[in-house]
């Protein structure tokens, strides 16, 4: 996983609530059974005509968007099925932030999985921000995960709150499974007490 | 001891460690795995030389891009990259040396029918899947929620999951329901009245008598849904009702086991005086019918209601409103029982079990499915459709003219070749009316599987008590 410490980019307006997972990646694109590739069929059907012909209205395919890093979308992003290939398709495309009011929950775990952060501001703040990248090309958004702030193009800064565990494998890129396997000896010992008091598991 | 809640009780059962931040390593008793969202993570295992760790406590099914159509067994039914994510399973299953039930097996079906069905889930136990829908194994007082695929390697390899506690939320229906109101109803109108980020950051365990009445799966489909409001989890407290549905299931503890089990999972219920963070009480008797209007689980009403207006709504949800509008092709005001539909879809997790085949098919029994309609039954597991044939509902399906299919997840989310055309309506008995969720274009509206039979006959919304 590729580390996150800052990021400075475009950010594209997302404003529509509800945003879920079908919507980021469309299920005839699960079929895959590899991880890289997705990020052209990144909001494939609002983003393309039945035909693949790009819907010039949606905002990855206006040019001020096409490069954005960042998005800021309406409330609760990310609902719905439980797909990693929603992060997948957003990493490929180059998206490495998502900034909203609030994210589903298997959604926002798996970002943190993929090098991607999920930032959760309060009402206000999402709604300058979307405002200023709206400007599009022309506001660059900065997220400093170390310091926890987003600043947006007029220099106004927000603070964000963020796990530490999360920050701490975010900035270093760390693997999980690996941290994990260095309790193994927990594990064990869990396993041979449960095996004693619930052995019909 | 402080009073705990279920959700707490379960929770402490299972954690192997816990950082100072309150980040543990949470002990998983069961992984279920299908086709989908497990390929990654089994090359992810491959790529490090790592191992299943508990090859014996992870079971694995083909279940969402399994054509459902009788010919099936003939790999050209499936297009080339499904049948490479099948055998890819079929490989990976064999190779970690998982439990199996391939598509041949009469065991086959949905993930989350077949683990209740064959004894896998069992209350107290901490149940994950690669799918948003594992919710559904919380109706016997397990927990049970969806992971991402990192996350399914993560549990293949270490048998733990990094965690955080969720909060705790109560969702109480007093009562009794009226006739003619099912768990489907319960569980939609749950949904519209919290939101579809009600639940989040929430396990909710439901209570109160009109759950307590519901079956095992009735209260399967309520949990089902938890996900659908935003919850990690939904959880029922197991009673005589779970202890009944789980004996003698194949993987059911038996004998002096199922004694001590039994001892335990006594003790799986609220004490009284737990804190619950957020408590959602509604009437049982005030829960009708209800069918989805638009294109998110929460835009839900009673079946006697008018669409709505954008204007009705505030915040986001206004633009939300004019899209689902304008997707769903309605006009606000007009009836819902004046909505004509083209499309029935019975099945899937969340309404695929044997007492939602008898409830559509006490419905259309006697009837013929209005003319020109096409209507499919997709029975949840092979099991449920054996036990459907052997009960003669599946013959009363296919003399009102629907197709009697296979076991699969089918046109819940149309990876298969069951999908609805752009601009076809469909009356599903699924989880997601979500754009495009059921085919491109294709415009979904929930409901329970009797209003769906009821549906299917009429050609357009019906309010099933019309009809008994
Ligand atoms: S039936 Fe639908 S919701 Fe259930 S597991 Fe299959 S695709 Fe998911």
């Amino acid at each position: 996983m590729d580390k996150f410490t800052t990021l400075t980019g475009i950010a594209a307006p997302m404003p529509l609530v509800n945003i879920d997972t079908d919507m980021i990646i469309p299920k005839q694109f699960l079929k895959t059974i590899k991880r890289s590739g997705l990020g052209k069929n990144l909001f494939d059907e609002m983003r393309y005509n039945a035909d693949g012909s790009e819907i010039p209205d949606f905002v990855l395919n206006q040019p001020a968007y096409r490069k954005a890093e960042i998005i800021v979308a309406g409330d609760n992003f990310g609902c719905g099925s439980s797909r990693e290939h929603a992060p997948w398709a957003l990493l490929d495309f180059g998206i490495r932030c998502v900034i909203s009011t609030s994210f589903a929950d298997i959604f926002f775990s798996n970002c943190f999985k993929n090098g991607i952060l999920p930032v959760v501001l309060p009402p206000e703040a999402v709604a300058h921000l979307m405002e200023d990248a709206k400007k599009g090309a022309n506001a660059r958004i900065t997220v400093d995960l170390e310091a926890q702030t987003v600043t947006a193009s007029d220099g106004e800064t927000y603070s964000f709150d963020i796990d530490p565990f999360k920050k701490h494998c975010l900035l270093n890129g760390l693997d999980d499974i690996g941290l994990t396997l260095e309790k193994v000896s927990s594990i064990d010992s869990f396993e041979a007490q449960a095996s004693l008091s619930r052995p019909w598991v | 001891m402080t009073a705990r809640t279920l959700y707490d009780k379960i929770w402490d059962a299972h954690v192997v460690h816990q950082d100072a931040d309150g980040t543990c390593l949470l002990y998983i008793d069961r992984h279920l795995v299908h086709e989908v969202t497990s390929p990654q993570a089994f090359e992810g295992l491959r790529m490090t030389g790592r191992k299943v760790r508990a090859p014996e406590k992870t079971i694995a099914v083909p279940d969402h891009n399994v054509p459902t159509t009788l010919d099936r067994a003939n790999a050209a039914t499936m297009t080339e990259e499904s049948r490479i994510q099948v055998e890819a399973l079929d490989k990976n299953a064999k190779e970690f040396g998982v439990h199996y039930y391939p598509v041949t097996d009469v065991r086959q079906g949905i993930v989350h029918i077949v683990g209740p069905e064959q004894g896998w889930t069992l209350p107290g136990m901490t149940v994950v899947c690669g799918d948003s829908h594992t919710a559904t194994h919380g109706a016997f007082g397990a927990l049970a929620h969806g992971i991402g695929t990192s996350e399914v390697e993560h549990v293949l390899a270490t048998q733990t999951l990094i965690q955080k506690k969720s909060k705790n939320m109560k969702v109480e229906i007093t009562g009794k329901l009226r006739p003619g109101v099912t768990a489907k109803d319960i569980t939609l109108s749950v949904i519209g009245a919290t939101g579809t980020a009600g639940g989040t950051g929430y396990v909710i365990e439901y209570c109160g008598e009109a759950i307590r009445d519901l079956s095992m799966e009735g209260r399967m489909t309520v949990c089902n849904m938890a996900i659908e409001g935003g919850a990690r989890a939904g959880l029922i407290a197991p009673d005589e009702k779970t202890f009944a549905y789980v004996m003698g299931r194949p993987h059911a503890p038996k004998g002096a086991q199922w004694e001590a089990a039994l001892t335990w999972w006594k003790t799986l219920f609220t004490d009284e005086g737990a804190h619950f963070d957020k408590v959602v009480v509604l009437k049982g008797e005030d829960i009708a019918p209800v069918v989805t209007w638009g294109t998110s689980p929460e835009d839900v009403l009673p079946i006697t209601g008018t669409v709505p207006a954008a204007s009705d709504f505030t915040g986001g949800k206004v633009e939300a409103a004019q899209r689902s509008l304008d997707y769903m092709g309605l006009t606000p005001g007009m009836k819902l029982e004046d909505i004509k539909i083209d499309t029935v879809f019975i099945g899937s997790c969340t309404n695929g079990r044997i007492e939602d085949l008898r409830a559509a098919a006490a419905i259309l029994k006697g009837k013929k499915i209005k003319d020109g309609m096409r209507a499919m039954v997709v029975p949840g597991s092979g099991l449920v459709r054996a036990q459907a044939e052997e009960e003669g509902l599946a013959q009363i399906f296919i003399d009102a003219g629907f197709e009697w299919r296979l076991a699969g997840c089918s046109m819940c989310l149309a990876m298969n070749p069951d999908q609805l055309a752009p601009g076809e309506r469909c009356a599903a008995t699924s989880n997601r009316n979500f754009e495009g969720r059921q085919g491109r274009g294709g415009r979904t509206h929930l409901m329970s599987p009797a209003m769906a039979a009821a549906a299917a006959v009429t050609g357009h919304l019906t309010d099933v008590r019309e009809m008994m």
